[in-house]
């Protein structure tokens, strides 16, 4: 009864404080400019199938894909055997699934399986981390805190699996002794093993262990839930919505100013009508979070900092300073910093002096970039740090005219030539004659 | 081969009250560029060859826009867009083939919004067009054999999915085309988008262009593809730094179909 009665109370604050946070990382998100998400929403159902539900990016790197999807797929599944024990917590019942019978059995059978399939792939992962050092997770964008929010996931999955297994352990001695409460059922091919360990053990002491680690599973469960809006681990949320929302364009389609639109428009075509409204102008790029549009802060809540699109980017390869990854993480943490200073500051935003660009991302960063789409192209949940860039180079060239000395050269040959070299106009079709 | 090519432009066909079938966008490289003029006058070829009707715009194309957009130059970009939009609209362009993968994407993606409507296409898609229908027969010629590793241009391949065409066309030349570890949708750029190709590169252990020819003479080719003349220009950079130039040479898709079939 009390343990009931502790189980709701939990259940409840940590559902309050979880929403809580979220209506906090929504309203971030929606700071943000607005921009159209409409079109054919049967392809954003396929597309979030696809890439979100089925994984289909990730495959592309075998090795982690694998190891990604016994964590995933153990994930969601094992939450079935979840939802028993906290109807088990409710109602003070042992196993309370158990009428299915055989199928349940080989359901929970194959739970264990898959949770031992989820340490052995939170352990090869913290091994891809702290030992073997791969490339692109042991950048220097990665170091402290990013670092730690990884390895503290992984060490808690492990943790969780863990208290799965010893319940599961003491819950079959139990059974085999004919404890009352603990009638048979399940089975047990991985926690088998760790069994004969607990054999010794009065029933007390079992019982002990078995309430022990049903507890420290519940805890388990309801903390990581309200880490996540802390974490980068929030992509096992957002990645749903964000792949819903993924552009739907060809990848080398850029945005068109309609700001732009509105003043380069009527010199050509008199009847053109304005789009935007000329009482509330909007900044030409993005300086700060504010500029960016809710898609592309919905994408910086999304990263998962996995590094794909880094170690795909052809200049971060050849050693420049930038990384996709940075950009994505930057606009996170300065975002995280103004919906700090909103709360601060009784809901409204006091001017801090700082900005995403300039505080957090440097000139050089972004004006190093290719727009190859390689980023885009690699990320497994459909985050385009291209976007961010080009708004920020936008904001550099049209607020503030500081463009690279030689950029600027092109563009004055541009608009004087027609052509980014200095060549007449008058020469194009030279190579008509030219052999 | 023969000596003259045969290129109208849009204001004679206008006057003369003639349509082409397609409008032929040179692009500025392909214009001005003396290695990428080459590669126009490849194409110019192969469109005579097929007797296709084309013409180009002449002294009235404009650069499209893109480098300006790219590197964050709207008010540029959407100048240019608009001039040229204004011009392609007052003859009644419809289709469009281009020399220059940039351009394909800025004329097919970035114009309709502004007032440009057009079918766009890169030129390696009109050959295979071409081969596929039977009007242009090919052979592998000189290249019969060979060992030809195609580049993937990002803003064909990424940015709008075209890795097939230029590949098919390669194939027919009855060559052995190998691929790059990392090629079509993983290609890496060969450095110069983004209005790279304009500026000095950032400070860094590598040139892009270096690590992508590394990549490619890697296979030890007889040919790099590629179908971009800034691609163009970035991996003959790339090869020459590797001292390959001799063994290698780096040539656009349209180029392996002129040389091979004596067009």
């Amino acid at each position: 009864m009390i343990s009931s009665i502790i189980f709701i109370i939990l259940a409840t604050a940590s559902t309050i404080f979880f929403i809580y946070n979220a209506k906090k990382v929504h309203r971030n998100i929606f700071l943000g400019r607005d921009v159209d998400v409409s079109g054919d929403s049967s392809k954003r159902i396929n597309t979030m199938l696809r890439v979100a539900f089925g994984q289909s990016k990730m495959a592309t790197r075998p090795i982690p894909f694998i190891l990604h999807l016994f964590v995933y797929v153990g994930f969601v599944l094992i939450n079935i055997e979840v939802l028993e024990m906290v109807v088990d917590g409710l109602f003070h019942t042992h196993r309370a699934f158990s009428f299915l019978g055989g199928f349940y059995n080989f359901l929970i059978g194959f739970f264990e399986i898959l949770a031992f399939l989820v340490t052995f792939g939170c352990a090869v992962f913290l091994i891809r981390r702290n030992v073997i050092h791969v490339k692109r997770l042991a950048m220097k964008e990665l170091n402290g805190w990013p670092k730690m929010d990884a390895n503290l996931i992984l060490c808690a999955e492990i943790i969780l699996m863990s208290a799965l297994f010893l319940m599961n352990a003491a819950d079959q001695t139990l059974q085999a002794h004919g404890s009352e409460h603990y009638h048979t059922a399940g089975s047990f091919p991985v926690s088998r093993f760790i069994a004969p360990l607990l054999s010794g053990m009065s029933d007390d002491g079992l019982m002990f262990i078995e309430r022990f680690c049903w507890w420290l599973h519940i805890f388990g469960i309801f903390g990581f839930l309200n880490y996540l809006p802390y974490s980068k681990h929030f992509h096992i949320l957002l990645a749903f919505p964000n792949t819903y929302l993924s552009n739907l364009n060809p990848k080398g389609k850029f945005t068109n100013l309609d700001s732009v639109t509105d003043v380069v428009k009527p010199n050509f075509d008199p009847s053109y009508q304005p789009v935007t409204d000329p009482n509330n102008p909007q900044r030409f790029g993005a300086k700060d979070v504010f500029d960016l549009n809710w898609k592309q802060l919905l994408d910086a809540y999304t990263c998962t900092e996995c590094g794909r699109c880094t170690s795909s980017c052809p200049q971060n390869i050849t050693g420049k300073v930038l990384s996709p990854r940075k950009i994505m993480m930057d606009t996170r943490d300065r975002l995280v910093e103004v919906g700090k200073n909103i709360d601060a500051n009784k809901g409204t935003f006091v001017d801090d002096g700082k900005s995403l660009l300039g505080d957090y991302i440097t000139n050089e960063e972004i004006w190093a970039c290719n727009t190859c789409n390689a980023c885009v192209q690699e990320c497994p949940v459909n985050i385009d740090p291209l976007s961010i860039i080009t708004d920020l180079r936008r904001f550099l060239v049209m607020e503030q005219s500081t463009a690279p000395t030689e950029l600027n050269g092109m563009f004055t040959n541009l608009e004087n030539n027609g052509a980014p070299w200095q060549f007449s106009p008058a020469d194009r079709a030279n190579w008509v004659n030219e052999n | 081969m023969s000596d003259t090519i045969k290129v109208s432009t849009m204001a004679e066909m206008a006057a003369s009250g003639e349509t082409p079938e397609i409008l032929f966008w040179v692009g500025c490289s392909g214009s001005f560029d003396d290695r990428a003029k080459k590669i126009t006058r490849a194409i110019v070829r192969i469109l005579n060859h097929v007797n296709i009707k084309f013409a180009i715009l002449g002294m009235e194309e404009s650069c499209t826009g893109d480098p300006a957009k790219r590197a964050g130059n709207e008010f540029l970009f959407q100048m240019q867009a608009m001039q040229n939009i204004t011009t392609l609209n007052n003859y009644s362009i419809k289709k469009i083939v281009t020399g220059c993968p940039h351009c394909f994407n800025t004329i097919k993606n970035e114009y309709p919004q502004l007032g440009g409507q057009y079918e766009v296409i890169h030129h390696t898609q009109l050959v295979q067009e071409l081969i596929n229908e039977g009007k242009l027969k090919v052979e592998g010629g000189e290249f019969k054999g060979k060992k030809i590793v195609y580049h993937d241009p990002c803003y064909l391949g990424r940015a709008n999915d075209v890795y097939e065409a230029p590949r098919d066309v390669i194939k027919s030349l009855d060559v052995d085309l190998v691929e790059m570890k990392r090629s079509k949708a993983k290609g890496l750029c060969c450095g110069a988008g983004g209005a790279q190709m304009f500026k000095e590169a950032e400070k860094g252990s590598k040139e892009v262009n270096v690590e992508r020819a590394e990549e490619a003479l890697a296979e030890n080719p007889d040919v790099i593809a590629v179908g971009c003349p800034f691609c163009n220009t970035m991996m003959t950079d790339g090869v020459k730094h590797f001292n390959k130039e001799d063994k290698t040479k780096v040539l656009d898709v349209a180029e392996l179909v002129v040389k091979a079939n004596n067009l």
